[in-house]
This record gives structure tokens, C-alpha cells and sequence, in this order.
């Protein structure tokens, strides 16, 4: 079976700047697929490739097998890729019921009197977000009042409703505390049960590892090193992410540092 | 299966329920007015008919390009030249009857066509330079402003066009637009009030109904979140440019028809009173939360103060004075009433 998605020999470049080069990964249906990188690596970029903000420079882009060619976010939201960006996923002055449903409107009656089921759309996000374990007041507050994780959530569970076969997370983990990290991960597990292609970004391993399939390690630009589930630990990820050595003389020097205290 | 009785929801009161309505504030501040003119009244023609004649009259034509500027607002957008805007389709309209003769319907038809191709035009401007509106609008203000006084110079000698009642056509069209009816022994409403209560009608319904509606508060809410979610925001930002010019074209139709002429000047300095009935009105100036209503409250605390200042025999030069206060108290109180209703955060 083709993978849910694909990215051959991918590169982008702004002007003289080169993003991404030659980057190849592949995210299959029912596994979460991590791409690790830290600040510079060229995580937005392929991002931004992935849900079809950018088109890349060179190489291919498949989806389910065939080649992508996407001109806007609505073209792959429309062949089933759907992005959680990181703080750009919700709209905080808007009810959480209107942010499920924005782009994707249920209307109802005729001619110039089609209008919002309002009633419908209400009941459809009550639903979906109690399936998620997110029992909400009232679906009529504005989601800023929500927490970070819950809102996260909102935005997984929508990619879901409207029918995600590949769903990318942006740093889902990065402004959250330890406890709603634990939920949004748990969230992000569901979703792999029920068969999406998940693409985790990260900076930190040890999420990637708690949920992991396949690890994709990504540094200024060029893909670094590829690990699956079972051949590698969390040291061992660690480790390659900051560049093994570099971690290693650091641990040298703030041991120096305390010992001297 | 999800019931509205659900004993997990704490139902928030009614109070805080209607404080979350964005126009609440302007509907205690129009009351507040409303009463204070009434008290200070000495024609005793304030709270009665003749006076509602006089302030709805004023708070229509403000209303009406209020509505669709607080439109525009919310979807994070100014238009500066909203105001100029009724001068330029007014003396379009004007000179193409006085020097060609045209047929009044024709004239209108071209005036909307124009208007149409400038609010495109500051939308597209906007879009593909990613200007500020704000800076965008200004210019078009001043090109328009120009060559209003310009354009009327060099055709007519004059700074104004007249004889627009003897068009072709005029009778059928002031009939539709500009006709005031009688509501009681010698005092009359005009068109423009009823006019005013559609598109008010209409702006609430697009706002709150509508998918539309929806890619207008996700547009000036977030227009990055709007767009990842697949809003076409640029389609949306633009078409509220359009009715913008679209509105304030209308009311410049209105004008034109009503005065049988427009001077070069007309309408400059509008732009102002559209976005203080907006603000008033409980339009975040920052987009993403306002209301159609509202504006037309905003509209009507405006009329009743351009009325009711002279008819409680204050001097009327300090009515700007006045209407910069209630601006500031306005909005003011809303952002006030805004945060205790969303409880906590923003």
C-alpha cells in the first residue's frame, strides 16, 4: 500500500536561501511519524510544504501515492491534509463552535435565505468534543477562555470530523505544562488508533518517544538520520537530535560550572 | 442526544448573556441620551415625532455606511475613504445629467459602477501591497477629495452641479430613494430611515446567519488561523471594500437626489462619523468582534445628539465636542463591559 504521504528528495529555497534540501519521509495511515528538529531546522518550511502554503522548489510530493500539486491550505485540507498549526489553530474571539465549523460551514435553506444551522453545528461540536473527553460548558464561549491544551484539542478533533487522512501537528507540546502535553499526546494517540496518518513536529524527543512509529531527525535544512520505534532509545534520540557530541561537551561544562560552585 | 437541560452546564445568567452582545453598551448609552434630551428639551418636540422625524433623518445616512464600515472593521480593515465617497458618486451623477442630459437611472447604474471599481480597487491595493487599509484608503480619500473639487471646476466652473431634478427619470427615482412620507399632521420621515432599518436587517442577518458572516469575525480575528481553515480572506476583505463604496455610493444617490445637486465638498470628513457609530457601536477597533447593529445605535446616539443640542438651546458649534466624549465614554465602557462578560483572559 502507498503511503499516506510522501516527500521525495524535497528541497525549497527563498531566493539565495536554501530551506530544505533533499529531504525524503514517509508517513503511513494508523502511525505517528515524528519530525524532530531544533530552532532553524527547517521545521516551518516543510510545514508550510506539507500543507500547502509552499509548493516545494524541487523533488516530489505524493499523497496516497499520487503527486500533490497544491496552490493553498484549501487544496490540501480538501485532499484530506490537515494542519494544526501552532498558535495560529484557533481564533480566540470566536465561540468554540464557530472555530469548529470556520471554512466548513453546515448551511441550511434556500436562495437568499441560506443560513448557518446554527442548532446543528452546536450539537456536532458538544459531540465530537465530549468523544474527546472535553466536556465543555457551553460550545457558545469564546475559545480563548479556553486552555492551551483544550484548544489544541478543538483543532485535532475538527481535523478529525472533517475527515483527515493525514493530520500535522505543529508543536502542539511547546507552550504547554507537563499535564496537558500528557492530553494533547493522548489525543494525538486516539487519532492514530483510528487509522490517520499523524505528523508529529517537535522539538522535544521526549514527546516524540511517548508516541512515536518512526522518527525523522532534521538539521539546518537536510535530513540528519531516520529511526524506527524499535531500533532506537530515547538517549539515543536525544543524543542525535543535538548533535551527540555537542550535548556531550555541554554536559562537561555545566558539570565543570557546578562542580566549581 | 445532547440536551439542552445538560446538568453539566452552568447556564451563564442572563445579564452576563446579554452583556456578551457587543452592542449592549451603545443601547444603555442611546437610552441615556435619549433621556438626557428629552429632560433638557425646550421645544417639547424631542421625545415626540417631529423629533424622531429630525434625529433619524441624520442617522440614516451615517447609519447606513456604518453598518458596512463596522463590517469592514471587524474583518480587521479601515476605509478612510468611505466619506469622500458620497461627494464623488453625487456629483458623478450629477454632472452626467447636467452635461450629457442622461436618464437619471443611467447615471445612477454608472455612479454604482464606479464606486464599485474604487472599493475593488482599495481592497485589491490592500491585498497585494499589504499596505495598511488605514494608509491605502487615506490615499484614495485625497485622490478623491482632488479631484472632486477638480473635476467639477474644470466641467461645471463651479464648485457645485445643480439641476439634477430636471433628468430624465427623476421623479421614478426620488419616488424610490428619497421621498419622505407623512407619519403624522406635518411631519415627515424620509426613505432614507427605512432604507437604513433593511440594511441594518440585513448586516445582522450577513454577521450572525451567514457563512460570510463567519469568514468576516475569522478574517479580522486571525486572518492566518482563517486562512489555514481554508477562509478565503482576501475574497472576503475585499468584497466588504466593495460594499463599503457600494453604501456610501448609495447614500451619495440619496444626497444628489434629495439636494437636486451636490457641492464639490460633500461628504469629506464623513469617514469619521461612520467609524465613531462603529466604535460607538461596539466594533473593536483591532477586528474580530462587532456588530451590524451596533452601528446603527452608534448612528442614532449621533442623530439625536446633532438635534437635540439645538433644541435644548445649547450652542450648537460645541456638538463635535460633544460627540468626541461619547465616543470616548462609548468605548470606553464597552471594552469594559467586553472583558467582565468573557470572564477572565482578553
Amino acid at each position: 500500500m502507498a503511503n499516506a504521504l510522501e516527500l521525495k528528495n524535497v528541497g525549497k529555497s527563498f531566493g539565495s536561501v536554501i530551506a530544505l534540501q533533499g529531504v525524503s519521509i514517509e508517513a503511513e495511515a494508523g502511525a505517528v511519524t515524528c519530525i524532530l528538529g531544533d530552532n532553524g531546522a527547517g521545521k516551518s518550511t516543510l510545514i508550510k510544504i506539507l500543507s500547502g502554503v509552499h509548493k516545494p522548489s524541487s523533488g516530489d510530493f505524493l499523497v496516497a501515492g499520487e503527486a500533490a500539486d497544491y496552490n493553498s491550505p484549501r487544496d490540501a485540507l480538501d485532499a484530506g491534509i490537515a494542519t494544526v498549526f501552532q498558535d495560529l489553530a484557533t481564533i480566540p474571539l470566536m465561540s468554540v463552535w464557530r472555530n469548529f465549523f470556520i471554512g466548513n460551514e453546515i448551511e441550511r435553506g434556500w436562495g437568499p435565505f441560506r443560513r448557518l444551522d446554527v442548532k446543528a453545528m452546536k450539537e456536532i461540536t458538544k459531540q465530537q468534543l465530549l468523544a474527546m473527553g472535553i466536556d465543555l460548558r457551553d460550545t457558545n464561549q469564546h475559545i480563548g477562555t479556553l486552555s492551551g491544551g483544550e484548544r489544541q484539542a478543538v483543532a485535532i478533533a475538527r481535523a478529525e470530523y472533517f475527515g483527515a487522512k493525514v493530520l500535522i501537528l505543529d508543536e502542539p507540546t511547546s507552550a504547554l505544562g507537563v499535564r496537558q502535553s500528557g492530553i494533547v499526546l493522548k489525543y494525538l494517540l486516539k487519532a492514530k488508533e483510528r487509522g490517520v496518518a499523524v505528523i508529529f513536529i517537535t522539538h522535544n524527543p521526549s514527546h516524540a518517544f511517548l508516541v512515536g512509529d518512526r522518527f525523522f531527525l532534521l538539521n539546518r535544512g537536510q535530513l540528519l538520520n531516520r529511526f524506527e520505534r524499535n531500533n532506537v532509545q530515547l538517549e539515543e534520540l536525544t543524543k542525535a537530535m543535538a548533535g551527540g557530541r555537542d550535548l556531550e561537551t555541554l554536559t562537561q561544562e555545566i558539570q565543570a560550572v557546578r562542580g566549581a560552585m | 442526544m445532547a440536551n439542552s437541560t445538560d446538568e453539566r452546564v452552568k447556564r451563564a445568567s442572563v445579564v452576563t448573556q446579554l452583556m456578551r452582545q457587543p452592542e449592549v453598551g451603545a443601547l444603555i448609552g442611546a437610552i441615556a441620551i435619549y433621556l438626557l434630551f428629552s429632560w433638557r428639551d425646550t421645544t417639547g418636540n424631542f421625545a415626540g415625532l417631529g423629533g424622531f422625524a429630525g434625529w433619524s433623518d441624520i442617522a440614516s445616512t451615517i447609519g447606513m455606511v456604518g453598518i458596512t464600515v463596522s463590517l469592514l472593521m471587524i474583518a480587521g480593515e479601515f476605509d478612510l475613504s468611505s466619506g469622500v465617497m458620497v461627494g464623488s458618486v453625487g456629483l458623478l451623477i450629477g454632472l452626467l445629467v447636467q452635461e450629457f442630459n442622461m436618464n437619471i437611472w443611467l447615471a445612477i447604474l454608472i455612479g454604482m459602477a464606479f464606486a464599485g471599481g474604487v472599493g475593488l480597487l482599495n481592497g485589491w491595493l490592500v491585498i497585494k501591497t499589504k499596505l495598511p487599509s488605514f494608509i491605502v484608503t487615506l490615499a484614495t480619500f485625497f485622490v478623491l477629495k482632488g479631484a472632486n473639487l477638480a473635476y467639477t471646476m474644470m466641467v461645471t466652473g463651479a464648485v457645485r452641479v445643480t439641476g439634477v431634478d430636471k433628468a430624465p427619470g427623476y421623479e421614478s427615482a426620488y419616488n424610490l430613494f428619497a421621498f419622505p412620507f407623512k407619519i403624522a399632521d406635518g411631519v415627515q420621515v424620509q426613505a432614507s430611515v427605512l432604507w437604513w432599518v433593511l440594511f441594518t436587517a440585513i448586516g445582522t442577518w450577513v454577521l450572525t446567519n451567514t457563512k460570510f458572516g463567519n469568514w468576516i469575525y475569522a478574517a479580522g480575528g486571525d486572518a492566518n488561523a482563517a486562512r489555514n481553515a481554508g477562509v478565503p480572506v482576501a475574497k472576503t476583505k475585499i468584497l466588504l471594500f466593495m460594499s463599503t463604496s457600494l453604501m456610501a455610493a448609495f447614500v451619495g444617490v440619496i444626497d444628489v437626489l434629495r439636494l437636486q445637486g451636490m457641492q464639490a465638498g460633500q461628504g469629506v470628513g464623513y469617514e469619521f462619523f461612520y467609524i465613531i457609530a462603529a466604535a460607538v457601536g461596539g466594533t473593536l477597533l483591532t477586528g474580530g468582534a462587532g456588530s451590524a447593529i451596533g452601528a446603527s445605535i452608534g448612528a442614532a446616539i449621533m442623530g439625536m445628539a446633532y438635534i437635540g443640542i439645538p433644541y435644548s438651546q445649547w450652542d450648537s458649534n460645541w456638538t463635535s465636542t460633544f460627540l468626541g466624549l461619547i465616543l470616548f465614554t462609548a468605548v470606553m465602557v464597552n471594552t469594559y463591559i467586553g472583558r467582565k462578560a468573557r470572564g477572565g483572559k482578553r
